[in-house]
């Protein structure tokens, strides 16, 4: 069963139709890839998604539960995670206190726990920092936790956003252009990481440029143009598809 | 880390405690009048400092201290109620006007937040004025009755009021500190930080704001119950625009970052005003000055001070910049 299903997504902005009619089905435990080019709403699909957009028309269905239009929080909560295009932080904290942050979700105590600072806070603060270093770690950036967030190079910020989506233990991951700006062999890092995480059993949607990066990591890949699905299948299929070559050759 | 931080910090909080309890058997009554009111501004203060957290600023934050001073006067005034009852009382009544006006205004910010606060305020001071009971209209009320005796301690007298004001101010500024330093309040400067990041982790913005509103709005109420029990009487008046052009001016001069930046800047400001007692008719213009020169060269405020003094110092030493200093060019 898919565990994410577009169904006739539709997103306007005014007169401008950025998504029109995207269908799409996300099976769990793949690695899918979004692409298309420049402006053809693969943003705004995501942002549809995870609710920080309201759909003009539409549904999302997440595992068989229609979820259009719920706010990001709810989203989130329900096990969907997301990174952001130019990466997202909360620049003056440390990578760590990021991380810990990103546990919002998994507290275990509520308002008054957290205020009162009671010895079952603290004890579960601890599991917590513990359990932020160990998704540092997994992302290979364990030796800078204690670094400003802000301060970090490029390729550490990318991999503290991936961590921070982690913290909230998705079901699935949506990656928007996690290796922009990387260089070969930091990209290599990455998209080898995203593959463990997929590997661990995290289903993954991944936006990306870098043809390279997406044609070696991706089983199945959905292209979109204008807003609209072109087609979908595996790296070789797509790229020999006529409709997907006018796109790109037709961009530059 | 954390023992090396707090050590001072107590130091320095028991010498000003000592310092506090010493003053009012040195001084004038004038001078434990002023504290006493320094007191009930540092609380006001402080609970404004509450909402920056979440990067919005409080317009609304004198009706509120206002509807705190109200609800007392009227609890003691035409229910006869104790004051111990309606201090707690009327800062729920405070937290319950802040949660109905947090509805809208959370889901507001930036300029439309401090605008929209502003109107919220002006609604509830309308309010007082339009009504003539039970709010007594443009006269206010007055013969608010002052806290009465207990333990033959007479808290209407200067000295007793004064202590009463401390202690409760000692219990609200540590509630409040508390809260700043709680996942809360982390969570608080998350969402000030990065909204959508915040939200893509799950946290509910609207909640948090809507939280942050009520909590300040009640310590605002504290305030306000001092204040009406210190003056025995009151009108819409004391909670128009230039308390809150005061309130601004506290928190920008001191600065916000940090829980002890308004505090200092409302104590410096009162220092200032009582050497200017003189010159009473242009402390206005002296503190639009004040505000003008701090905005131009201490954006931070005064605790941005020692910080830049540190900075500047490494500069000279290394002749490269700070760390600190790329990143505060970074968020720019």
């Amino acid at each position: 069963m898919a565990i994410l299903e577009l169904q006739g997504l539709r997103k306007q902005f005014g007169e401008l139709v950025a998504v029109d009619d995207v269908n799409m089905s996300v099976e769990e435990g793949e690695i899918r890839g979004l692409i298309g080019p420049n402006g053809s709403g693969k943003t705004t699909i995501f942002n549809c998604i995870t609710g920080f957009l309201h759909p003009s028309g539409g549904k999302v269905i997440w595992q068989g539960e229609d979820i259009t239009g719920r706010p990001p929080h709810v989203v989130a909560a329900k096990g969907i995670a997301r990174t952001f295009q130019l990466t997202n932080l909360f620049r003056d904290m440390t990578a760590l206190q990021n991380v810990v942050m990103a546990f919002h979700l998994h507290t275990g105590v509520g308002l008054f726990g957290q205020y009162l600072m009671t010895k079952r806070t603290k004890k579960r603060d601890k599991e917590i920092e513990k359990r932020a270093i160990e998704i540092l770690e997994t992302m290979g950036i364990g030796d800078v936790k204690d670094e400003i967030a802000g301060a970090l190079p490029h390729g550490y910020q990318e991999a503290l956003g991936v961590a921070m989506a982690l913290a909230t233990e998705p079901k699935i991951l949506l990656l928007d252009e996690p290796v922009t700006g990387m260089n070969p062999s930091e990209t290599k890092d990455m998209m080898e990481r995203i593959t463990q995480l997929r590997d661990s059993g995290i289903t993954i949607l991944l936006v990306e440029h870098d043809m390279k990066a997406v044609m070696s990591t991706c089983e199945r890949i959905t292209v979109v143009n204008f807003g609209k699905n072109i087609c979908e299948g595996d790296p070789d299929g797509v790229c020999s598809h006529e409709e997907v070559i006018e796109a790109y050759l037709g961009m530059s | 880390m954390r023992n090396s931080r707090t050590l001072p910090i107590i130091i320095v909080v028991l010498i000003l405690a000592i310092v506090a309890i010493v003053v009012p058997f040195v001084t004038s009554y004038y001078y434990t009048d002023v504290i006493t009111m320094l007191f009930i501004n540092i609380i006001l203060v402080s609970s404004f400092r509450l909402i920056t957290l979440t990067g919005n600023w409080n317009l609304a934050q004198i009706p509120l201290m206002g509807v705190g001073a109200y609800s007392s006067a009227l609890i003691t005034g035409s229910l006869g109620w104790p004051f111990w009852l309606s201090l707690p009382l009327s800062a729920m009544a405070a937290a319950v006007i802040g949660l109905a006006m947090s509805y809208p205004l959370a889901r507001t910010k930036g300029f439309a937040f401090f605008i929209a606060s502003y109107a919220a305020g002006e609604a509830v001071v309308l309010c007082w004025e339009r009504f003539k009971v039970p709010f007594g209209g443009w006269s206010g009320l007055v013969n608010i009755p002052p806290p009465g005796n207990i333990g033959g301690i007479n808290f209407a007298n200067p000295t007793p009021y004064y202590f009463l004001t401390g202690i409760v101010m000692a219990a609200c500024l540590w509630l409040m500190y508390r809260l700043g330093r709680s996942r809360i309040g982390s969570t608080f400067h998350a969402i000030h930080s990065q909204e959508s990041l915040a939200r893509s982790i799950g946290i509910n913005v609207i909640r948090y704001k809507v939280l942050v509103f009520v909590v300040s709005s009640f310590f605002a109420g504290v305030a306000g119950v001092l204040l009406v029990h210190r003056m025995w009487a009151i009108e819409p008046n004391q909670f128009g625009w230039v308390p809150t052009l005061y309130l601004l001016v506290w928190a920008v001069f001191g600065g916000t970052r940090t829980f002890v930046g308004p505090i200092v800047g409302v104590a410096a400001l009162t220092l200032v005003s009582e050497l200017l007692v003189p010159l009473a008719e242009w402390v206005p213009l002296i503190y639009g000055f004040i505000l003008i020169l701090t905005l131009l060269f201490f954006p931070e405020g005064l605790e941005g001070i020692p910080h830049r003094v540190q900075s500047l110092y490494r500069k000279m030493r290394t002749g490269e910049k700070a760390p600190e200093d790329l990143l505060t060019e970074g968020q720019h």
